[in-house]
């Protein structure tokens, strides 16, 4: 997995990092340069997952491209379909029942915990600890549980249309939620003893890969490593959508912009959305869970954008229409791709093993920037 | 004074260090918060839930009767050309010719379990069962043909 | 009852009827010799379990349970696997020296088997040195690790041995002090008469406060020696490099594999000897019926109880902890265990003079 292919005359050795790797970021190609212990540039190299999924959504229509955005970032596969739903529906100029509003909702914040939840267990695995990896899953299979229950899978869940969503919830959503929020809320001070307040991790973390506020926002990074050096960028605040602005949260803001501050925005995060969830589980409006609308959707003839916060930044989905029922261009911005530009910079001067911590609290899923 | 900041380093450096050691203490000696599930054994009480999408089926009654008119509206409707009909002409009692279907070709190797069809369906003729375990030696089997030999349309669906 | 000692005694007795002194003693020692290298391979086929059920239980999951009844024959399936498996040598590697590194491992792991007391009078060699034989032998290992590391024709496998011969020679100086702490309370370099010191009281229970900090860095030390984690940066699904085994692969990796196992074993072994006595039971004091209900149970069983309940500790922390970088490591040493150790030293030295201990 580690070869050297050159190296320079000044001592410099270029060595590179993946595609294959042990950790679970996906298929990342990182082309080093260093020097003894120290790093002097880093180079991704991409690609190795395009599927071309932009050009497969030029001859797909309207209802069926929605599934293809699920494999994309797949950890938050709610929230990007919502995001191509909002657009469809933003061009048809329709209503959505405000019961399919709740319940695109919750399944967006359940979604951003099961995210950040795999996040935290893969972050710890990286640095060592193997132990952390399995207590994050119980957490995340009880949100697969609930998945599973109500849009019949896992991963890639599908469940919204533009309309609204595809079926009803189950009779036994709001029991199971529920259940998760006592378990989740009985479980999160374990994340404290294991993982944040462990002084190795706290030494592994702070100090390292530094990002001030003003390189976060010329190198486009959003989501919560922008938050992590202050900036502030919550799509949900900024440009609300659906019924954010009816939702009393706070934006996690950390100022230090090191890797402990974007790891503790993270799990802060993560009770911002149980306590979103808390608000929402018990008034879930009656009510249609779907708007009418015709059997094939023809978009007039124009370009519409959307926004949404995902678990790892600010997603966007610009549709541009011919008037026909199929797309003429979908082009997706993906907030990973901007993270990444961002690792360069962190990474110079740092020594090698600080390399997977950084990558780590960038939070990059390899798929969402390859698309 | 440097020797105090020394100590108090060292002593809440240990101290964090022993709280990780005593949750893992409670995991290893807690066995009933295993959650693992023993799967090949334990097919007889594996419960899926009602919407899982295994994949699709195509339901017939106890006359081995099912629903589907051959409208195709769910193989315009699936993204990857999954669903192929293939259409006969029967001839009613009246004595007039009326469509049939012959095959119903399902390709469960192309299907992304999507649910595009079974929504599609005005007839409510097809359905998502529970089955996930797919894997076959040899691919020909995957290509399925959903409606069962010598089935015909229940009466009265259109 | 039956004991080890009794046991070695009754063959002792036999084999000098029947034979000369030189043939009892060479049939001695060939029999000495099969019993450690069947000790080594069981122990490494236990510990190797017990790592997999040990690390199961903490990661809310159950280990492997279906090779034999409990998983027992796990193993077993493994090592016929690593039998099987193709041993490949790089291209420009050191020949003799690639394939004389894992025997140099074991065969270090084989010398510290002697000295230890694995029963009340059972032991392979009982030299009056015994501590410093200990700590001289263990020094060894980092010989082993620089030829894997130097052989391989490896950039990154030497880099990873560079690092680890560093760890492994810097936290020697803790353990040692740490031994030292031990030594000067009793009084003697030989284990027998450290264990018979402990006969009224181990000495984590008698030396108070500074025996317990040499013990809790001793523990720090022997995990940083063997490599385990959080120390493994050298050797574990590390970042990047991969350490000094990588090239090994078949029964040459096997072998490296249970050598460390076996050093494991050993220092907890050491350890239990030191400062939780070894295979004398748990005495108070001089309270006559408690210790003679103490005796009841057999020495073998409190020298190998105490043995596994360390090591089962070693293994508590690789689940628990995250890996160290090797400047925090480093720094984790000379600037913290060290001047504690040094400053224990000292301490402790004052309580023996002014038998300020139990």
């Amino acid at each position: 997995m580690v070869e050297e292919i050159g190296s320079t005359a000044d001592g410099n050795i270029i060595l590179n990092v993946g595609p294959q790797h042990p950790a679970t970021h996906g298929v990342l190609h990182l082309v080093i340069t260093i020097n003894g212990e120290t790093i002097q540039k880093v180079e991704p190299h991409l690609g190795y997952i395009h599927r071309s999924i932009e050009k497969m959504c030029e001859s797909l229509t309207y209802r069926q491209f929605i599934y293809v955005t699920s494999r994309m970032d797949y950890l938050s596969s709610h929230i990007n379909n919502h995001a191509c739903a909002l657009c469809v529906e933003k061009g048809l100029q329709i209503e959505i029942p405000s019961r399919a509003q709740v319940i695109r909702v919750l399944m967006d914040e359940l979604t951003r915990i099961a995210s950040h939840e795999l996040w935290w267990g893969a972050m710890a695995m990286d640095l060592g600890a193997l132990t952390p990896f399995f207590h994050a899953f119980r957490e995340r299979e009880a949100i697969n549980d609930i998945m599973e229950e109500t849009c019949g899978a896992r991963l890639t869940m599908n469940y919204m249309v533009p309309g609204g969503v595809m079926q009803d919830i189950h009779p036994n959503f709001q029991k199971r939620v529920k259940e998760f929020i006592t378990l989740f809320k009985s479980k999160v001070s374990e994340y404290n003893e294991l993982v944040s307040g462990n002084i190795i991790f706290q030494n592994r973390m702070k100090g390292v890969g530094n990002l001030s506020a003003a390189d976060a926002i010329s190198f486009g990074c959003s989501g919560p490593t922008a938050r992590g050096s202050g900036v502030s960028c919550d799509i949900r605040k900024l440009y609300p959508y659906e019924i954010y602005d009816k939702i009393n949260f706070e934006e996690i803001l950390e100022s230090e912009g090191d890797s402990f501050a974007r790891y503790m925005v993270r799990v802060r995060e993560m009770s911002q959305s149980i306590s979103i969830i808390e608000q929402l589980i018990d008034n879930i409006p009656e009510g249609d869970f779907q708007a009418k609308t015709k059997a094939v959707l023809k978009l007039p003839k124009g370009e519409f954008y959307q926004r949404v916060e995902t678990a790892r930044g600010d997603f966007g989905i610009y549709i541009v229409s011919e008037g026909g029922s199929t797309p003429y261009r979908i082009k997706f911005r993906s907030p990973g791709f901007s993270n990444l530009s961002a690792l360069d910079h962190m990474a110079r001067g740092s020594k090698l093993g600080d390399l997977v911590a950084m990558m780590g609290t960038l939070d990059l899923v390899i798929p969402d920037i390859d698309r | 004074m440097f020797i105090f900041k020394y100590i108090k380093e060292v002593y809440s450096g240990l101290k964090s260090l022993v709280v990780g050691l005593r949750r893992t203490l409670y995991y290893f000696s807690h066995h009933k918060e295993i959650i693992t599930q023993q799967y090949p054994d334990n097919r007889d009480t594996l419960v899926l839930p009602d919407r899982f999408k295994g994949e699709v089926v195509m339901l017939h009654d106890d006359n081995n009767e099912h629903a589907c008119t051959g409208c195709t509206a769910c193989e315009l409707a699936c993204p990857n050309a999954t669903i192929k009909i293939i259409t006969k002409f029967d001839i009613t009692p009246e004595g007039k010719k009326k469509k049939a279907i012959d095959k119903f070709v399902y390709h469960l190797e192309l299907c992304t379990m999507c649910n595009l069809c079974v929504v599609a369906c005005p007839t409510d003729a097809i359905k998502m069962a529970q089955t996930f375990e797919h894997s076959v030696f040899n691919r020909a089997e995957l290509t399925k043909v959903l409606n069962k030999p010598a089935s015909k349309i229940r009466e009265g669906v259109e | 009852m039956w004991s080890f000692s009794k046991i070695s005694k009754l063959m002792d007795g036999w084999l000098s009827a029947n034979f000369s002194p030189t043939s009892t003693m060479v049939i001695e020692m060939v029999i000495a010799g099969i019993a450690v290298i069947t000790l080594f391979a069981l122990l490494g086929l236990v510990l190797v379990l017990m790592e997999r059920r040990v690390a199961a239980w903490i990661q809310i999951r159950l280990g492997p349970n279906r090779v034999g009844p409990g998983g027992m024959l796990q193993s077993l399936a493994d090592t016929l696997k690593l039998l099987v498996k193709e041993g490949m040598t790089p291209d420009g590697a050191d020949k003799f020296l690639f394939n004389l590194a894992p025997f140099i491992a074991m065969m270090v792991a084989m010398l510290l088997m002697a000295p230890i007391a694995f029963a009340s009078d059972f032991q392979l060699w009982d030299l009056n040195i015994g501590v410093l034989y200990v700590t001289a032998i263990s020094s060894l290992m980092v010989i082993s690790i620089l030829m894997a590391g130097w052989a391989s024709n490896n950039k990154y496998s030497l880099m990873g041995a560079m690092r680890s011969g560093a760890q492994i020679v810097s936290y020697e100086l803790s353990a040692g002090l740490s031994i030292m702490a031990i030594v000067v309370l009793s009084g003697s370099l030989n284990l027998n008469e450290i264990i018979q010191s402990q006969a009224d009281g181990w000495w984590i229970f008698k030396g108070h406060i500074p025996v317990v900090i040499a013990f809790i860095i001793f523990i720090i030390a022997v995990t940083a020696e063997t490599n385990r984690a959080p120390f493994d940066l050298a050797e574990a699904e590390s970042e990047l490099t991969a350490g000094f085994h990588t090239e090994y692969s078949g029964m040459k990796f096997a072998l490296f594999f249970l050598a460390e196992y076996i050093n494991v074993f050993i220092v907890c072994a050491i350890g239990a000897t030191l400062f939780l006595g070894g295979w004398m039971p748990f005495h108070i004091g001089h309270w006559e019926a408690f210790n003679h209900v103490m005796d009841f149970v057999p020495s073998s069983i409190w020298f190998f109880g105490k043995t596994f309940f360390l090591i089962f500790l070693i293994m508590w922390f690789r689940w628990t902890f995250p890996r160290l970088r090797i400047d925090q490591l480093l720094d984790l040493e000379w600037k913290y265990l060290l001047p504690i150790s040094m400053f224990n030293i000292l301490l402790i030295t004052l309580m023996a003079i002014l038998d300020w201990h139990f």
